[in-house]
């Protein structure tokens, strides 16, 4: 049993000054290949520290962060990282974006253009690939990102509240296209969040943090079947699971229930 | 592809218009000015050359060659010494905003020589330099070093640090970040620099023209004042305000042109 993506004990103490503060204490889970997990919580509650920990853009104070069985060294380009704020390069187009890290990886021009093409046509960016950022939407700026990240072909994705800045309707359009790529692709998904029904909605299994300091606070499973469907988002199993998301988020007791946090690892096994 | 993107980019057609009646209103602006200025002389005692006084001083000047070549002795100056201070500012602008070593190290010297006036320099170039070309294009080129040094740095500093990890996640090096990231998200602070700098070029040269040389603008109206000619002063005067005008637009065509990529409000 190799997980995917393993958090072991990790921990992040950040440093100010005289004063230093835990964001992250000892966070222990295991993702499987394949799987679609959301991390949601508090605002504090290291999510974000995680999934940078993950990405390799943040070193742990303490504890191992495996990927792929291997400890993680800076970033890889097995890893996409999908940003809340775009991060699109503003100064190129949205084709140039997306061959970014086909150029960085050495790909000829012909090939890069062809992957680049495939990819956009997927994002529904088809009309705008020579277009600059600045001319897109919210939306369609995050569909560019996620098509830069799918170009170099990953195998795991690192979403930090990919959808965050965007309207409700536009947020569910673009969650089901990204469950769409996702169910045909498998990649292994890690998905910040602090929309409760987005946690749901998206993932295998929701991992709900506790803050001051940061930690894992529950685990909780989501037994519903892929495709999602609107169905499914409007059922009366999807309501249940959401109301006991929403209580380990908003109602968290001073000390994480010991007892449920064994119980789903048990489960998952 | 489609270029439908891009047609929001394109100017509108009222905006065309509004740009035309922008230029109108400059140009009865202008005129209104000149009319002022030749109303202003014929009543009053000024005792300063009408327009058409400086006109006909121009051309002559014009004919005469004389304005040509200290047009040219001016511009060679600030054109030279801008190009050494910008070719030097860049590249130790980027070395302090990428390498705090570096920074550390250069920042007291820029910070202490931006405090001091380009032309209080003047006294100092000339008894070590000469009155030769060397310290006029030395004090142009410490004007423009140093205002583009501090521009290129900030702009440095301030590339926002999604993009350098957003670099770094699809697997570029510091090599690759340097090039392909922080240079273009510099560029708009470097091109303000620039400018900024040519306008004290152009302050510096007349100056220092003004004390030690014999050849241009400033040289010319040094010596017109000794013969009270103050027609060719005019002359001098719109001669380095149109030169400096024409310039910045130039370069502000060429940031228009290399910063379109920036979201205006």
């Amino acid at each position: 049993m190799s997980a995917k993506i393993s958090f072991q004990a990790v921990s992040r103490r950040f440093a100010h000054q005289s004063a230093s503060f835990l964001a992250l204490d000892r966070l222990s889970v295991d993702v499987a290949d394949g799987e679609f997990v959301t991390l949601v919580g508090p605002s504090g509650c290291g999510k974000s520290t995680a999934l940078a920990i993950a990405a390799g853009l943040i070193e742990p104070t303490g504890g191992e962060m495996i990927v792929d069985g291997r400890n993680v060294r800076g970033p890889g380009p097995e890893r996409g990282v999908i940003f809340q704020q775009y991060a699109l390069f503003p100064w190129l187009t949205v084709r140039q974006n997306v061959e970014f890290g086909l150029r960085i990886a050495g790909r000829r021009a012909a090939e890069r253009r062809a992957i680049a093409q495939r990819f956009i046509d997927l994002v529904g960016l088809s009309d705008f690939a020579d277009a600059l950022p600045k001319v897109l939407s919210g939306g369609m700026k995050q569909r560019c990102a996620i098509a830069r990240a799918y170009a170099v072909d990953p195998t795991i994705l690192l979403m930090d509240e990919p959808f965050g800045a965007l309207d409700a309707l536009t947020r569910v359009q673009m969650q089901d296209q990204l469950l769409d790529t996702w169910s045909r692709e498998r990649r292994t998904v890690m998905f910040v969040t602090h929309d409760v029904d987005e946690a749901v909605y998206l993932a295998n299994r929701v991992i709900v943090m506790a803050a001051r300091p940061g930690r894992l606070y529950e685990i909780i499973p989501v037994a519903l079947p892929y495709p999602r469907t609107e169905a499914i988002r409007l059922s009366g199993a999807f309501a249940e699971i959401r109301n006991r998301v929403w209580r380990a988020v908003y109602h968290q007791h001073a000390r994480p229930p010991d007892g449920a946090v064994q119980d789903h690892e048990r489960e998952m096994r | 592809m489609s270029e439908s993107a891009q047609a929001p980019a394109a100017p509108t057609p009222s905006r065309r218009g509004s740009n035309r009646r922008q230029l109108l209103l400059n140009a009865v602006a202008v005129c209104a000015g000149v009319a002022l200025w030749g109303v202003a002389v014929s009543f009053g005692r000024l005792g300063l050359p009408s327009p058409a006084q400086v006109a006909v001083r121009g051309i002559e000047l014009i004919r005469s060659g004389q304005l040509l070549a200290d047009l040219l002795s001016s511009l060679s100056r600030v054109l030279v010494g801008f190009a050494l201070g910008v070719a030097l500012a860049i590249p130790v602008g980027f070395l302090m905003g990428w390498y705090p070593t570096a920074r550390g190290l250069i920042e007291p010297f820029v910070q202490f020589f931006r405090m001091i006036p380009p032309l209080a320099v003047i006294p100092l170039a000339i008894v070590t330099m000469g009155i030769g070309e060397t310290p006029k294009v030395f004090v142009i080129f410490l004007a423009v070093f140093l205002s583009s040094v501090i521009a290129t740095f900030q702009g440095v500093i301030s590339v926002d640090k999604t993009l350098i990890n957003a670099a770094r996640v699809l697997g570029a090096k510091d090599g690759t970040i340097f090039r392909r990231v922080i240079i273009p998200a510099s560029t708009p602070f470097i091109l303000v620099g620039m400018r900024i700098g040519l306008g004290s070029a152009w302050a510096t040269v007349v100056a220092a023209e003004l004390i030690a040389a014999q050849s241009g603008l400033g040289f010319r109206m040094q010596q017109a004042e000794l013969y009270y000619d103050l027609a060719t002063i005019f002359v001098s005067l719109i001669t380095i305000g149109i030169l400096g005008l024409a310039m910045d637009r130039l370069l502000l065509a060429l940031e228009t042109r290399l910063t379109q990529w920036q979201e205006r409000m």
